[in-house]
């Protein structure tokens, strides 16, 4: 099992949504977060004060997925997410130690 | 060598910028010259009646009665509506303004100190506050006549409104007595004990607002424009009296209390401008029973004022929005809100003497002098004026009161009369510079009594209570540390 994060930009998110639907994954959560790579942030002016807003809204979406199926979805994220400009996010592969469905205390593969 | 020239791009937008404030100052002379032209078109008033015959005289007696009946109810009616559209001024409308320009974990807590003032003034109004501003007395302080509203029923009082209950002039009154203290709120913002400003608020509308309000308004008083004052004053709904007041004990207690801890490195950004943008519009829209309310009659005067106040309110936005516009690039919400109401603030004391076209003029300088007061002076001074009081009460309350004084004319309000009922000269343009002193004198007074009043009461309220919350009590924030409250709970 394979723990699958992607940071990606809000815009972008249905698409991704979409995409991995279609192939099939059945679970995902999702977080609105902030946060920045090489990408610049903006300026914001109140009354004469000026604010930097360094950390920009950005969609943390993590999957926990059979092994089998993650580089179609790291593709998939890849197609959907990417506008070529800095600020497109990342994705992070990790190895997850076990994975336990609360309802029936299932574990391993089959409670993904 | 060659000379280094600016690029072709700022030069052209230099003489752009140029070409706009000459255009801007040519316009404003158009509409005073505009405006002035045909306020002086005369109203004809038909001539008296031949006498009729005694039963004629009865049915027309009767008549005059039912008019004169319904005329009071008019303008009872029309007070009534005013009381409540300054109190919604006070609640919600000063309380989003303010909530929304302060921090998330302070938002509860400045818009309880609007509330708590709508209930603390009103109980200490009825006992003392009313009296002391409004009962006749020495030139600067009523007396006790009015003690617990003692006599103040439905019968008018001559003196202020005669077609009114005093009850309702009363109600009226209360009402500014409220939101002059929740101004300055303002100032101390995110950092000052709610006990502490319990304290210091009765305190401070007995000693600065209720001497201010006699003076000005109150029968005998000291600036009295209409009962024989010592430097008669224009000053219609309380531009000294609500907004230099506030707006100087803003300054007072902004540099008494100290800077917020952080502040400017560490300064966050208005938690919500959407909240502020409601409070504004309700501001505005209130502001109609503020100035139009204090004709204290359903006339045409009541109409003149709501007219200046939506041209001086207008204004205000577009002089703060035309100069952030070129001076930082975009014009913002939070700007235009506060050019409202730097526009009605000034407006106020004019609001009820001046035309239309003056009332643009005056609204728009004051968009400017307010947006400058705001975002260079402040910057340049470093004082903590946390939702900007001084500035755009203290300062356009000012610059209001003296404009009031040029732009005052008798084909609005023939407010001064000679021995024999004509109408003489009002303001500046209208011939009578004296008033410039009048003005200026109300001006003096209205700061030295906030700025001395305000420190007396702060020491004493600092010794005895506390003023300021502790630091961890300031990082928690207001809502919690103060109220046991949060003003968000999104995520349940």
């Amino acid at each position: 099992m394979t723990k699958v994060e992607a940071i990606i930009r809000p815009s972008t998110f249905e698409p991704v949504k979409e995409a991995l639907r279609e192939i099939g994954v059945e679970g995902m959560t999702v977080s609105e977060v902030r946060g920045h790579g090489r990408q610049k942030g903006h300026t914001e002016v109140y009354r004469g004060r000026e604010y930097s807003v360094d950390f920009l809204p950005k969609i943390l979406i993590e999957m926990i997925l059979p092994d089998h199926l993650v580089e179609t979805v790291v593709q998939a994220i890849l197609r959907t997410a990417k506008t070529g400009k800095i600020g497109d996010g990342k994705i992070f592969l990790s190895p997850v130690q076990d994975a336990i469905r609360i309802r029936n205390e299932e574990r391993g593969e089959g409670a993904l | 060598m060659r000379e280094q020239t600016k690029p072709v791009k700022t030069r052209k937008t230099n003489k752009l910028r140029i070409w706009l404030c000459l255009f801007a100052v040519f316009f404003g002379w158009v509409l005073l010259a505009g405006g002035h032209s045909i306020a002086y078109a005369a109203n004809s008033r038909s001539a008296a009646a031949p006498l009729p015959s005694p039963q004629l005289s009865q049915q027309v007696a009767n008549l005059e009665r039912q008019v004169s009946s319904a005329r009071d109810s008019g303008d009872n009616a029309w007070m009534l509506v005013s009381c409540a559209l300054v109190l919604m001024m006070t609640g919600p409308g000063l309380a989003l303004f303010y909530g929304g320009l302060v921090r998330k974990k302070n938002v509860l807590g400045t818009m309880m100190q609007s509330l708590a003032l709508m209930a603390i003034v009103t109980v200490f109004w009825a006992i003392l506050g009313y009296s002391l501003a409004f009962s006749p007395g020495t030139s600067f302080i009523g007396g006790f006549r009015y003690l617990f509203l003692h006599g103040v029923g439905s019968a008018p009082n001559p003196a202020y409104a005669p077609t009114i209950p005093q009850q309702t002039f009363m109600l009226f009154q209360l009402m500014f007595a409220i939101i002059t203290p929740a101004l300055i709120t303002g100032a101390f913002a995110e950092r000052m004990k709610f006990s502490a400003m319990l304290l210091f608020m009765i305190l401070w509308t007995i000693v600065v607002y209720d001497p201010l309000a006699h003076m000005v308004w109150g029968q005998g008083g000291f600036l009295n424009a209409t009962s024989g004052g010592m430097f008669p004053t224009l000053d219609f709904a309380g531009g000294t009296v609500v907004h230099i007041s506030s707006g100087v004990s803003a300054l007072v207690c902004a540099l008494y209390l100290g800077k917020r801890l952080g502040y400017p490195g560490e300064s966050s950004p208005p938690h919500s401008v959407v909240l502020s943008f409601i409070g504004a519009c309700l501001l505005w829209v209130g502001w109609f029973g503020f100035n139009a309310g204090s004709a204290l009659t359903a006339g045409s005067l009541a109409t003149s004022a709501f007219a200046a106040t939506q041209f001086g309110a207008a204004a205000g936005v577009l002089g703060w929005m035309g100069a952030e516009w070129l001076r930082s690039g975009k014009p913002s919400a939070l700007g235009g809100i506060s050019g409202a109401v730097a526009g009605l603030v000034a407006i106020t004391p004019a609001s009820g003497f001046v035309g239309p076209m003056s009332a643009l003029v005056i609204g728009a300088l004051a968009g400017l002098t307010g947006y400058l007061m705001v975002t260079v002076v402040k910057a340049k001074f470093g004082y903590d004026d946390s939702l900007d009081a001084f500035g755009i009460h203290g300062v356009c309350g000012t610059a209001g009161a003296l404009l009031t004084g040029v732009f005052a004319t008798r084909a609005v309000n023939p407010i001064f009369t000679d021995g024999r009922g004509h109408a003489l000269a009002v303001g500046l343009l209208d011939g009578n510079a004296h008033q410039m002193l009048n003005q200026l004198a109300a001006v003096g007074i209205s700061w030295t009594l906030a700025i001395v009043g305000s420190l007396v009461i702060l020491k004493f309220v600092d010794a005895v209570v506390g003023l300021r919350v502790s630091a961890d009590a300031e990082v928690q924030g207001l809502d919690l540390s103060q109220h046991g409250e949060e003003g968000y709970n999104l995520e349940t």
